[in-house]
């Protein structure tokens, strides 16, 4: 069996599970975002009373961080109230962060779990060898109300990614050269395991870059294998005692890709697609791709790695007149480590909008919200029309470095001359 | 729920989005009827207010990928969507529709043989779509036992209100 497939077991009392399967299985953390009051109101509608485990479930308040509206406010007014109703222990309010940022360094996510989510990036915590799933009001009502979820044991493909990345060439751009190639449903209903010597010796915030936006490739969920940097980190923070899964030798992927990570240059998404992916060299080739707004936040972009490439490449320098960068630490843990190595201040200094930590603009809630007929580097994860503000606004996803040194010149660049 | 659906077609493209289906700017928005207002505001402003009751959509693959809202299928439905036809659908969204009690069906190939404004017959029971101009007929996808489960007990708030025993 795949690791992944141990977890379903190991949480729905079954010695083995296959793909195809429908199991009913614990969930072992049950997280719901500010965009879902409808939660509260399904859990209700089903005949709800009490959370199933008060220890489990929690809220995290980061899409509309702080409340933005009357309508926003509202509803983070009667999430609190059901929250205390249910004397949730964990509670993580307008002033903590993106969930997937404030769930692992609050503990509650570590390897063998189950950690369901109603988020689509959910996907993000098999970084830590947890299976991570986004859901729907509905669905996570009925794991408020029984603790447990159906799910469809999937198919698993195996994305192997070998080699050193060269200067320049960050996790984001390993993604994305995965999502051009597999497309954006190349994994539907289906995981993906990364592997390969890439993801061994890939840090944390690594990781969770690449498994966060398995999603845009379709994936039900994502998985990584931990590594000693896995460890170090759970073990200091973990809150329940856990056991690290590990897949058969003789088990067989459904489809296997291989990546060869040392020959990557820096990529783009394109508008509007996440896998409109090109290298940045042939989107400028012949033309220059002026920019309105360089964005640095989200689950997938707003870690300290993505913060302090970007104080790297912006330190003592300005962006130009007219552009703006909008910077959004991931948490307040991220913001606080980013203030004290001084790349807060080095941002500010080059012109940047710092605002707080949580989703911000990239979908389009706040803080940084697009006009029509302007241009956005972003090192977040969507660039649907629409997705940070008019429809006809177009976003480029890139890594932060690429982000960095694109609105310091005010035009599309390659991040490897500042590097 | 009803097994044979009827409904005028409405055609989208491949990967809409939840993003498409209903933009990031309503979604702190709850009363239902106000979120079936912006149905597909993304795609065109001008679908949501001319929909035709009972309608169908007809989409190209990866429909209602991206983002996990549940706003997406609470806004087709309360703009009067009767199903969903498409080459495929994302997991999520997939999920969340059928919870609500809205049937999609997988149908490969429908998006380049069905035309805007014409009429589909959908056979659930038997996995079958018939444009009803052409009299042409389609195979498609049977739903699974356990969506077709939900979807028989008009979606997933009666089935859990019937297991734990609470009455309507």
């Amino acid at each position: 069996m795949h690791a992944l497939e141990k977890i379903f077991a190991k949480n729905s009392g079954r010695e083995q599970v296959t793909a195809g399967e429908i199991v009913t299985a614990k969930v072992d953390f049950a997280e719901i975002n500010d965009l879902y009051l409808q939660t509260v109101y399904s859990f209700y509608e089903i005949g709800g009373d009490k959370v199933w485990d008060s220890e489990k479930a929690a809220f995290v308040f980061d899409h509309y961080a702080p409340a933005p509206d009357i309508k926003s406010a509202a509803n983070h007014a009667e999430m609190r109230e059901f929250a205390k109703k249910n004397n949730l222990r964990f509670h993580f309010d307008t002033n903590c962060g993106v969930c997937h940022q404030v769930m692992p360094e609050a503990g509650v996510i570590y390897p063998g779990m189950i950690v369901v989510a109603t988020d689509s990036h959910t996907t993000t915590h098999g970084a830590f060898g947890a299976m991570g799933t986004g859901c729907g009001a509905t669905d996570m009502a009925t794991i408020l109300m029984t603790g447990e979820l159906w799910f469809r044991i999937p198919e698993i493909i195996e994305v192997r990614l070998e080699g050193n990345a060269p200067k320049g060439v960050y996790p984001k751009d390993v993604i994305l050269s995965v999502l051009g190639k597999l497309k954006a449903d190349g994994a539907v209903y289906k995981a993906i395991d990364f592997t390969g010597s890439y993801v061994d010796s890939l840090n944390v915030a690594g990781r969770m870059v690449i498994c966060n936006m398995a999603v845009e490739i379709g994936a039900k969920t994502a998985y990584m294998q931990p590594n000693k940097d896995v460890l170090n980190y759970v073990s200091e923070r973990a809150v329940r005692p856990y056991d690290v899964q590990y897949t058969d030798p003789d088990f067989k992927y459904e489809e296997s890709y291989v990546f060869d990570v040392s020959v990557l240059e820096p990529l783009l998404a394109c508008p509007h697609s996440v896998d409109n992916v090109d290298t940045l060299a042939n989107v400028i080739k012949g033309k220059t791709v002026e920019l309105a707004q360089g964005y640095i936040g989200s689950c997938t972009g707003g870690r300290e790695e993505d913060i302090a490439v970007a104080a790297e490449i912006l330190r003592g320098k300005k962006i130009p007149k007219y552009t703006r960068l909008v910077v959004v630490p991931a948490s307040n843990e991220v913001m606080q480590l980013c203030l004290e190595k001084g790349y807060i201040g080095d941002l500010i200094n080059a012109g940047a909008t710092i605002t707080t930590p949580g989703c911000g603009a990239c979908l389009g809630a706040h803080e940084g919200i697009l006009a029509p007929g302007e241009v956005c580097i972003s090192s977040t994860n969507r660039n649907f029309p629409g997705r940070m503000g008019s429809t006809k606004a177009e976003i480029y996803l890139a890594s932060p470095a690429t982000v960095a040194a694109s609105i310091l010149n005010g035009k599309i660049t390659d991040p490897r001359d500042y590097v | 729920m009803k097994k044979e659906i009827t409904g005028k077609v409405t055609i989208v493209g491949n990967n809409i989005d939840t993003d498409q289906i209903y933009p990031g700017c309503f979604l702190a928005i709850t009363d239902e009827k106000e979120i079936g207002s912006h149905c597909l505001a993304g795609v065109d402003e001008n679908i949501a207010p001319n929909f035709p009751k009972g309608g169908v959509i007809v989409a190209g693959t990866n429909f209602g990928c991206g983002s996990s809202r549940e706003h997406a299928p609470i806004a087709l439905l309360n703009m009067g969507v009767s199903a969903v036809v498409a080459d495929s659908f994302a997991r999520i969204f997939f999920r969340n529709s059928i919870n609500l009690g809205l049937p999609l069906i997988v149908c490969k190939g429908i998006s380049k043989r069905v035309k805007d404004g014409q009429t589909l017959l959908i056979d659930l029971e038997n996995g079958t779509v018939t444009i009803k101009e052409t009299n042409e007929k389609l195979c498609c996808d049977k739903l699974g036992d356990q969506a077709m489960k939900i979807l028989e007990a008009g979606g997933i708030k009666p089935m859990m209100r019937a297991r734990f025993g609470k009455s309507e």
